[in-house]
């Protein structure tokens, strides 16, 4: 029954179909075309077309409501005005080993001069002859004239004191370490970073975009973790491998922990996973001596100037003199302040060991006699002449610290709080920062370890 | 990429009034005052009441003359011909037909990656080092009008110098000297020599700690009278300045507007701040109106939410392109749509205006109605540094969260003298003669130019004075035939400069003399004539004896 139907519904079917068909054959042309070009516009609505949003069109006259509207934060927002930086203790004269606070001398184991060059005649006799000279400022970045005889000198000395190819030498400490990490790792590359660094170098990872993985402080078990990681990812894609380039970035001295890095390690590491080495030697260079081999630092410190450079083979040093930002498109470094680096440099050359025997033998002494004291903890190699000084765990507040400095200070011995910007990575545990200058003679430091004795008495009463 | 011609610049021409003695009336401030006054200064005030009129159109006529269509062509050819070339000889290196100059990776054979790709190091080895000896020239004397030169000579090609020991007197166009105090003796470097001797050269610490010394504090007073705001705060180097700051005042959810041309320094800032940038068309007020308006409309284009603040970054003198801010204009727009300004001068503090106050002397606008003041010492005050300046609030929280502030040494005490020394200066006479001598030089310089026919761009009271060369084959040699005519140039090409606009910029300062200026405008127009570099269109090519 099914099949005779059907095929009765099959040949009226085959009739209409016939019957379509003759009467395209008949129809005007137009009427065809008309036709197919209506079909193509269904398929096309109902398969191309893409959804398009229904957009906001505003009026010119809601856009000027909105402008009205808007209003802005202020552009700083109110700061309290017993924040440290506003309330800064000025200084007077020479800042040397003493220091002059509002008419009053005292003892300073605050600032970063190690060497103790800060007001040394021979230095500041040579700064006054470059300016007979050279006048003052530079004028001009390295590029445009501003090059001038006394920096390549410098950069000649400074390379030949660390037996290496070529040195270069920028205007500012805080850039230096800034300008070179982008100068050199860019997006694709990763860093390796000890988390105890400080805040300039922080800068110039950020302001590198490359990957970045942080190890703990002076862990060196922690970075060869890591290493073994990026190790494992590298052999899946060794194509990919073969174009990122690392590095590792560690201090010789870390000016926020007072300790030194475990170098030759690192080294053996460094040709096992094939990595680059950069070494910030702020506070090492001129005051562990030995150690203190490098390819960045900066002298701001202990060599009395101010400034930075950079220590290494040519061909890696000749890269920053077109990539790093702070080389090209910045003034150099003013004439006077070279020539004091010099002078410093030829004097450290010529005192060789006694200068940096004497100050790693006072480091030594002082930090016994701190240990001697009940109630701090000290922190920093043995050696090392930067050290940091903290209240037992639940004591150690800023508050504290600072009354133990403003009581320091009653008593002429000048100490300082370490300040940190919020916004650092790691942000280290309150201290204070103990510097030591290698004129400081035994019956000082003696003092010093009396005051903060009676210091810490006051204030944990 | 060039901006639509302008109307054609006014000329104005400054007669001398005949010197007459008028600053017995003035306060004598210091003993610079007074020093200098026994020098027969010549009294141009008289000129500075034509020359700084109060016209807007007049003060803002810049010209950017377009590039001429063969110079283009020719551009384009020549960097074609240096890459061509460029391949052949790495590809005579790499196959060790010839052999490679220049520093070896010590790390090449033991499977270190690479530290260079080598199409980025391909511009340094084939293009800069053919002409490497017109950069970083070394000098052995002060920076002044006129120096020397450390002769060098390369054997191969300016892979490697030797130093002859033989200097070069040149003529000093290179060197931000703009009102002559890069002096190695007179008041200014007496001061600095007795500063050494009082406070030493360093100070060991940062600001925040145990840095500050009282010429610090003195400093920044000096300075926030100088420029009529409420204070001010320096820093030691001007490109940390910009670099370290804007992230204390920019922050992610605020939108910073940047002009296209500003320097890295400022870009850099704007990176490290994590606000959003966008750049608006070099000194056109109304794409910078049209982004305002999107900006407030629209918010951040991902998620609409409304922007917390927008800063616009402008700079008083641009250094690659001579041209000035449109200053009222910026106000006008800042007021409208409630944005903040950030000015840096460091081209146009000391350099610019009646009083040397800068950009906002130089317009007559009030220096309080700009947010943020930036600007240097290292161009017209002879030292280095930079600094902010603007209302007590700003600087208080600038001293609160800025990087520099907190980490960074504090300034040196012989730099600081000299920038309050001169200072100090520039409201004596003496400085008064040396604002208007920059002045007018600037303008004789500038007009002898166009007037021979080369193209020169940027507003016609701008101490920067670049002129377009674009070859890059005739930027090296008319740098080296300036030098060896006695004069020194700087000259700039691609990656300064767009790639068809390779240009020399002149400085003029204060310390050049009329006859210095002849001198150089002499060279130039042999030199010009040589190598035919009177490209321009609108103004007829003359020789200079024609004028």
């Amino acid at each position: 029954m099914g099949s005779s139907m059907a095929r009765g519904d099959i040949e009226n079917l085959a009739t209409d179909f016939f019957g379509l068909f003759e009467s395209f054959k008949h129809a005007p042309f137009y009427h065809i075309i008309i036709e197919v070009s209506l079909l193509l516009a269904v398929v096309w609505l109902l398969f191309f077309r893409k959804p398009r949003p229904i957009e906001k069109k505003l009026t010119e006259k809601e856009k000027q409501e909105l402008i009205d509207e808007w209003q802005p934060e202020p552009l700083v927002p109110p700061v309290d005005s017993n924040h440290p930086a506003l309330n800064v203790r000025v200084l007077d004269g020479i800042v040397g080993k003493t220091v002059e606070i509002d008419g009053r001398k005292s003892l300073n184991f605050a600032t970063f001069n190690f060497l103790n060059f800060v007001g040394n005649q021979r230095i500041a006799d040579k700064a006054i002859q470059a300016v007979q000279k050279y006048g003052v400022g530079s004028c001009g970045p390295r590029g445009f004239y501003g090059t001038i005889d006394i920096h390549l000198e410098l950069e000649e000395r400074l390379a030949k004191f660390f037996s290496c190819e070529e040195g270069i030498i920028y205007s500012y400490g805080f850039s230096t370490i800034a300008s070179i990490i982008p100068a050199y790792s860019k997006r694709n590359d990763i860093l390796f970073v000890d988390e105890g660094v400080h805040y300039a170098i922080q800068k110039g990872v950020e302001a590198s975009r490359s990957h970045v993985k942080w190890f703990r402080h002076n862990d060196i078990n922690d970075l060869e973790r890591l290493l073994a990681e990026q190790d494992v990812l590298d052999k899946k894609n060794p194509k990919k491998a073969r174009t990122i380039r690392r590095f590792l970035i560690i201090e010789g001295l870390y000016v926020n922990y007072g300790d030194i890095c475990p170098l030759p390690r690192m080294v053996e590491l460094k040709y096992k996973y094939k990595y680059r080495i950069f070494i910030d030697e702020s506070v090492s260079f001129g005051t562990i001596g030995q150690t203190g081999r490098g390819i960045t630092e900066y002298y701001e410190y202990s060599i009395g100037s101010i400034g930075g450079f950079a220590v290494g083979s040519s061909f890696v040093v000749d890269h920053q003199r077109l990539s790093a930002q702070g080389y090209c498109f910045s003034a150099s470094l003013p004439p006077l302040l070279a020539a004091a680096a010099i002078e410093a440099l030829n004097i450290m050359e010529e005192d060789h060991t006694l200068l940096f025997e004497t100050i790693m033998a006072k480091s030594k002494r002082l930090h016994k006699k701190l240990l001697s004291i009940k109630g701090y903890i000290i922190n920093g190699d043995e050696i090392s002449a930067l050290k940091h000084l903290r209240l037992t765990n639940s004591l150690n507040t800023v508050g504290r610290l600072e009354e133990i400095v403003q009581f320091a200070q009653s008593r002429d011995i000048t100490i300082t709080v370490a300040r940190y910007l919020t916004d650092e990575h790691h942000l280290p545990e309150p201290s204070i920062r103990l510097i030591l200058n290698v004129e400081m003679t035994d019956e000082e430091l003696e003092f010093l370890c009396t005051v903060l004795q009676e210091a810490l008495v006051k204030v944990t009463a | 990429m060039l901006a639509a011609p302008s109307k054609p610049c006014h000329v104005t021409i400054v007669h001398r009034h005949p010197p007459s003695k008028l600053y017995s009336e003035e306060e004598m401030v210091d003993n610079i005052c007074s020093s200098s006054s026994d020098e027969d200064i010549k009294s141009t005030n008289h000129n500075t009441e034509i020359e700084y009129k109060h016209d807007d159109e007049n003060l803002q006529s810049e010209e950017f003359e377009e590039t001429p269509l063969y110079a283009a062509i020719l551009t384009y050819l020549s960097y074609a011909i240096l890459c061509l070339f460029g391949w052949l000889r790495d590809f005579l290196r790499d196959s060790h037909i010839e052999k490679k100059r220049g520093a070896l990776d010590p790390n090449a054979t033991l499977g270190f990656v690479p530290l260079y790709q080598s199409y980025e190091s391909f511009y340094t080895r084939n293009m800069y080092t053919r002409v490497r000896d017109i950069f970083n020239r070394p000098i052995a004397s002060v920076p002044g009008a006129q120096f020397e030169l450390t002769e060098r000579i390369s054997d191969d090609y300016n892979w490697t110098y030797r130093y002859t020991g033989k200097t070069i007197n040149a003529i000093n166009l290179g060197s931000y000297n703009y009102l002559g105090f890069a002096e190695k003796s007179g008041p200014c470097a007496t001061d600095a020599i007795n500063a050494i001797k009082t406070f030493g050269v360093g100070n060991c610490n940062s600001r925040i700690e145990l840095g500050t010394q009282r010429y610090h504090v003195e400093l920044e007073r000096l300075l926030a009278d100088f420029l009529h705001v409420e204070s001010s705060i320096a820093f030691g180097m001007g490109f940390a300045t910009n670099a370290l700051n804007l992230p204390a005042l920019a922050s992610k959810g605020d939108l910073i507007l940047s002009d296209e041309m500003n320097h890295v320094s400022l870009i850099l800032g704007m990176r490290l701040s994590g606000a959003t940038y966008q750049t608006f068309a070099h000194n056109d007020m109304k794409d910078l109106e049209k982004k305002l308006r999107a900006a407030i409309v629209h918010g951040h284009p991902r998620t609409n939410r409304p922007w917390k603040k927008i800063i616009i970054v402008v700079e008083g003198v641009y250094s690659m392109e001579g041209s000035i801010c449109r200053l009222p204009e910026l106000m006008q727009l800042k007021k409208k749509y409630k944005a903040y300004l950030y000015m840096d001068e460091a081209h146009s503090i000391g350099a610019m205006g009646k009083q040397g106050r800068g950009i906002v002397d130089y317009f007559g606008v009030d220096a309080n109605e700009v947010d943020i003041l930036m600007g240097t010492f290292t161009k017209s005050f002879g030292s280095a540094g930079g600094y902010i300046a603007g209302k007590k609030s700003l600087i208080d929280h600038i001293r609160v969260t800025s990087h520099a502030n907190t980490y960074a040494s504090s300034m040196s005490a012989p730099l600081v003298q000299q920038i309050m020394s001169s200072l100090k200066l520039l409201k004596c006479p003496e400085g008064k003669r040396r604002i208007c001598q920059l002045a007018d030089n600037t303008r004789y310089f500038r007009q002898k130019l166009v007037d021979m026919g080369f193209i020169v761009f940027g507003n016609k009271n701008s101490p920067v004075v670049p002129m377009l060369i674009y070859m890059p084959a005739r930027v090296t040699r008319f740098n080296r035939e300036m030098l060896r005519r006695g004069v020194a140039v700087v000259t700039v090409g691609f990656p300064a400069t767009k790639l068809l606009d390779a240009r020399v910029r002149f400085c003029i300062s204060a310390a050049h003399t009329r006859q210095m200026l002849d001198t150089a405008l002499m060279a130039i127009d042999e030199v010009g004539t040589d190598i035919s570099l009177r490209y321009s269109t609108r103004h007829k090519s003359r020789r200079l004896r024609e004028l």
